[in-house]
């Protein structure tokens, strides 16, 4: 088990390579030379050069990679350009702010979805079944941003009960765990929590359609085992998929939040991702990109890992 | 040969119905997937003859009629912040958005199956190489990794088709790897490398026809997720730039108007979710149609 | 039989001589570093085969009867080894195309065999297409073989392969193999999979084709009584090398191979008064991947003694026309069974 954890890291660790190589490369596919946004435009050709090896640019690029890498190892993402302030600093909270999101949502998907897609496993072709099947197409069919837009209309605007957007009642500053922080998380945290749902549904309908079809289950049933014996035999069964399902779509809903984070003005990773793109702050994109898609690699591997340890069936070559 | 000879001509053959044509009747059979074709359809119309059935110009506005309800008169699903037309700006906004949403896939699904096709069949080194390189992008969430290439490549139509289309590459082409990689270890591979064939007729005779179905299957799919993900990019700001009609785009900039003109506001994002639903429908239809034991 | 513009050295110089075939697959590690060994599939096999005979190939399931045909089908590169066909080597003088125009193969899995997505007429005309036959006479050739092998061409040309029996599908599998008009066709269990009425029939069918087209054959099969019903010689295989060739009569009758008179006791007997209780091989057969040294019989082997686990036997006369890689029938090898030298 130790090994073929060991294993999966090394074949991790070019993949996470590759992945800080695109994010580098983002900058350098960015229209325009990466000094325009630091420089003033009249700036002198004799200044343009200095500012250019002072940052680096005028080394070659794997050489400009290395060094970028080098940094980025110990911490150092460079500086926003905007702010001025480093972009680690920007990143920390931000980061914090989108787990939270991201963590709500997966619990509030995972419960929802795990009790559609059961439901619907258990008593395939019913008229239960086919309402869970049609809910989870379209809650992987809908626009969330829109979604999102369409719960502030509703909860906020129609009915007054949660306010429409922010991170909370002191801003970004401060995170309280009481109900007037909760009202904030709600609204933005249910219209994530459709992406996992739908997902979640269909692999469990699935999953526990199988589940009852293999022989063991009918041969509980033969020995007159309760409704509810041959329910935890599926639950056991089906856990660890759920259950890795649930991890990955935690990596990926954090990755894949800006969309939700700017209907609702929520001031995590995406909410900075959209302020670097508009400011063209490129270190902070770079910044932002790079945590992003780590993490999802990480996840990945963490799930991996897990999941065999769980069931060693699930190994991969 | 020293048998009789016994030449036919080729009209006399009972020729079978062909796969495909099966996969056709399956489809013609449900009823979901026809109503969801009936929708695509309609969208594709709505979008060619926009202007033969817009009421109004789309791009006129008039200060005066800003962010009238649904049911005004004159316009009937009301008008935007700028006094445009709804209904009108809805119906041109079709092209776009459909433009956006449903164009990165088939290049994502040429590119992608090329690139599959070619590691699934050479195998060894080059197949290492090249499915390393498609796991590095398929390490990033397909939102995160949109938004990274418009956000660094800049706003702009082709920019988000550029974009999009990176995205849809590396899931096509590990589809079409594995698939290839199946076909390629059958028999009757085999038996065509042993009548003399080279590589390349191979591919196109034996392995295209078997691989190429399942790949396109697959990239059906990804409609529904493209057309969110390319208005998606458009709400953000990264895709067409205003006065364009754009679903994802006028989401964008309607959303002041959730206060004054809720439903007016949400119009936009219905049209991308009917035109999701229906393409994610027609998917689930040909998946199964073409699904075969026999 | 007329005789045939391709033949080179007349009936007398053999149609196939393999010399020295390896084949050594690597084996994926358990270890980090994935170091593993080798399935020595095919370990230095030898035979000829003379023009217009049978020769059936016979062992266990992973004996490398399958690796061998694959070999000489040139599916996969030997590590080693040198095919010499009619004369001619393959890769010196003769190039792969016209020696794949001259050897054709027929699987055991008849549906995995024939493209789904192709008419069985055009499966059958690809391989002529290949060799540049027009379309038109590359499909009459097709129509021609389907009428030959019992099926309608009306009827079945134009149709595929899911709609055909298993025992049509095989059918149409040899019209393919026979479309390239070649001189050689291995027939890697092609009957394997069938019942046992219609294998009957595709046997009567081989034998008919074979008188016909003046065809040569390598019959690869586990089940001896088809073997005896169909071959002029008969080869065992062991764990990638050949334990025992010779005439089929002979080898049926007086097996010089404790292996091979293994496999014929375990033969399915019709009268049930010969029928074996006791079960002759008793094990799987080793490990391809570690062998036994010696001869790798040597460890299921009853007449066992210390030179078979030391030394490996060649393959050695037992009578004329019989050859059998074992100690106990080689005069001063050692063996107490053998005669002194």
């Amino acid at each position: 088990m130790l090994i073929y954890a060991v294993k999966r890291l090394v074949y991790m660790l070019p993949v996470a390579v590759g992945v800080s190589i695109v994010c580098f490369l983002l900058v350098h596919i960015a229209p325009g030379d990466p000094l325009t946004a630091v420089l003033p435009s009249d700036a002198s050709a004799e200044l343009q050069a200095q500012m250019r090896a002072v940052y680096g640019f005028d080394r070659p690029l794997p050489v400009q990679y290395g060094l970028w890498a080098w940094r980025v190892l110990h911490g150092d993402f460079g500086a926003s350009i905007a702010t001025g302030r480093p972009v680690a600093t920007e990143l920390a909270n931000a980061v914090v702010n989108s787990l939270i999101l991201a963590a709500v949502a997966t619990c509030i998907g995972f419960f929802f979805g795990t009790l559609f897609g059961v439901v619907a496993g258990y008593f395939r072709g019913s008229l239960i079944d086919r309402l869970c099947s049609t809910l989870s197409v379209l809650g992987v069919s809908v626009p969330h941003y829109w979604l999102g837009m369409v719960l502030v209309i509703v909860f906020s605007v129609e009915l007054g009960w949660l306010p429409a957007t922010g991170g909370g009642p002191g801003g970004s500053a401060g995170r309280s765990f009481d109900w007037a922080y909760l009202q904030y998380l709600l609204l933005p945290a249910i219209t994530m929590s459709v992406i996992p749902m739908g997902i979640v549904a269909r692999t469990l309908r699935a999953l526990v359609g199988d589940i009852l079809n293999q022989e063991f289950i009918n041969a509980l049933g033969a020995k007159g085992l309760e409704h509810r014996g041959i329910f935890r035999h599926v639950v056991k069964n089906a856990a660890p998929t759920a259950f890795a399902v649930m991890g990955l779509q935690l990596g990926y809903l954090l990755g894949g939040s800006i969309l939700i984070e700017t209907v609702f003005a929520w001031p995590g990773t995406g909410f900075l991702l959209n302020a670097a793109i508009f400011q063209r702050d490129l270190p902070l994109l770079q910044g932002t990109i790079l945590v992003l898609a780590l993490f999802f690699v990480g996840v990945n591997l963490v799930v991996d890992i897990v999941q065999t340890s769980v069931d060693p069936r699930m190994q991969r070559a | 040969m020293t048998a009789a000879t016994v030449t036919l001509p080729a009209a006399a053959v009972a020729r079978s119905p062909g796969y495909w044509s099966g996969v056709a009747r399956r489809l013609m059979r449900d009823p979901v997937a026809m109503a969801a074709l009936a929708v695509i359809v309609a969208l594709v119309l709505m979008a060619i003859l926009a202007p033969y059935l817009a009421p109004n110009d789309p791009s006129k506005g008039m200060m005066l009629r800003r962010l009238k309800p649904i049911g005004f008169a004159g316009f009937p699903l009301g008008t935007d912040e700028l006094g445009r037309d709804m209904l009108s700006r809805l119906i041109y906004g079709a092209r776009l958005s459909l433009l956006m949403g449903v164009t990165p896939v088939p290049i994502a699904f040429v590119i992608g199956a090329a690139i599959g096709i070619t590691a699934g069949y050479v195998g060894g080194l080059p197949n290492t190489l090249i499915m390393r390189t498609v796991d590095i992008f398929y390490a990033f969430p397909s939102v995160l990794l949109a938004v990274a290439l418009s956000g660094a490549l800049g706003a702009g139509l082709t920019n988000a088709l550029v974009s999009l289309t990176l995205v849809f590459v590396p899931p096509i082409a590990r589809v079409a790897e594995s698939v290839t990689t199946q076909v390629r270890n059958l028999d009757y591979v085999d038996a065509a490398r042993a009548s003399g064939a080279g590589a390349f007729t191979i591919v196109r005779v034996h392995v295209l026809g078997n691989v190429l179905g399942p790949v396109f299957v697959y990239a059906t799919s990804l409609v529904s997720v493209s057309m969110i993900l390319a208005s998606g990019l458009s709400f953000l700001g990264l895709g067409v730039r205003p006065p364009e009609p754009e679903w994802g785009l006028m989401l964008n900039t309607l959303r002041t108007a959730i206060y004054t003109q809720p439903m007016v506001a949400a119009l936009p994002g219905v049209m991308i979710f009917i035109t999701s639903v229906a393409f994610n429908m027609f998917s689930d239809g040909l998946r199964g149609a073409m699904d075969v034991k026999s | 039989m007329s005789v045939d513009p391709r033949d080179r050295g007349g009936p007398a110089q053999p149609l196939l001589a393999v010399n020295g075939l390896v084949k050594h697959f690597p084996v994926k590690g358990r270890g980090l570093l994935g170091r593993g060994g080798v399935v020595r599939a095919v370990d230095g096999v030898d035979f000829t085969l003379l023009k217009g005979e049978t020769l059936g190939v016979v062992g266990e399931s992973g004996c490398g009867k399958s690796t061998t045909a694959r070999l000489l089908m040139q599916l996969i590169r030997p590590d080693r080894g040198e095919i010499v066909f009619d004369g001619e080597q393959l890769g010196a003088g003769l190039d792969l195309r016209s020696y794949r125009a001259q050897v054709q193969m027929v699987f055991q899995d008849s549906y995995a065999s024939l493209n789904p997505r192709l008419t069985i007429g055009d499966s059958i005309a690809f391989g002529p297409r290949v060799h540049g036959v027009a379309a038109g006479k590359a499909m009459a050739r097709a129509h021609d073989l389907l009428a030959r092998v019992g099926l309608e061409p009306a009827r079945f040309a134009g149709r595929y392969p899911h709609e055909l029996s298993g025992g049509q599908r095989q059918r149409v599998n040899i019209a393919r193999a026979l479309a390239l008009e070649p001189r050689l066709v291995i027939l890697d269990e092609a009957v394997s999979a069938l019942d046992k009425s219609v294998e009957a029939q595709v046997l009567n069918l081989l034998l008919d084709l074979k008188a016909e087209f003046g065809l040569t054959y390598i019959f690869i099969s586990h089940d001896l009584n088809v073997v005896r019903f169909m071959v002029d010689r008969v080869m065992v295989m062991y764990l990638g090398k050949v334990a025992e060739i010779g005439a089929r009569d002979a080898i049926f009758a007086t097996p010089g191979h404790p292996y091979t008179a293994a496999l014929l006791a375990s033969m399915p007997k019709m009268d049930p008064a010969h029928r074996t209780m006791e079960a002759p091989l008793s094990g799987d057969p080793p490990n391809p991947i570690n062998p036994p040294s010696g001869c790798r019989f040597h460890p299921r082997c009853a007449m066992a003694e210390a030179v078979c686990a030391s030394d490996v036997p060649a393959l050695g006369g037992v009578r004329p026309g019989q050859v059998a890689a074992c100690f106990a029938g080689q005069p001063g090898s050692g063996h107490s069974r053998a005669a002194a030298a």
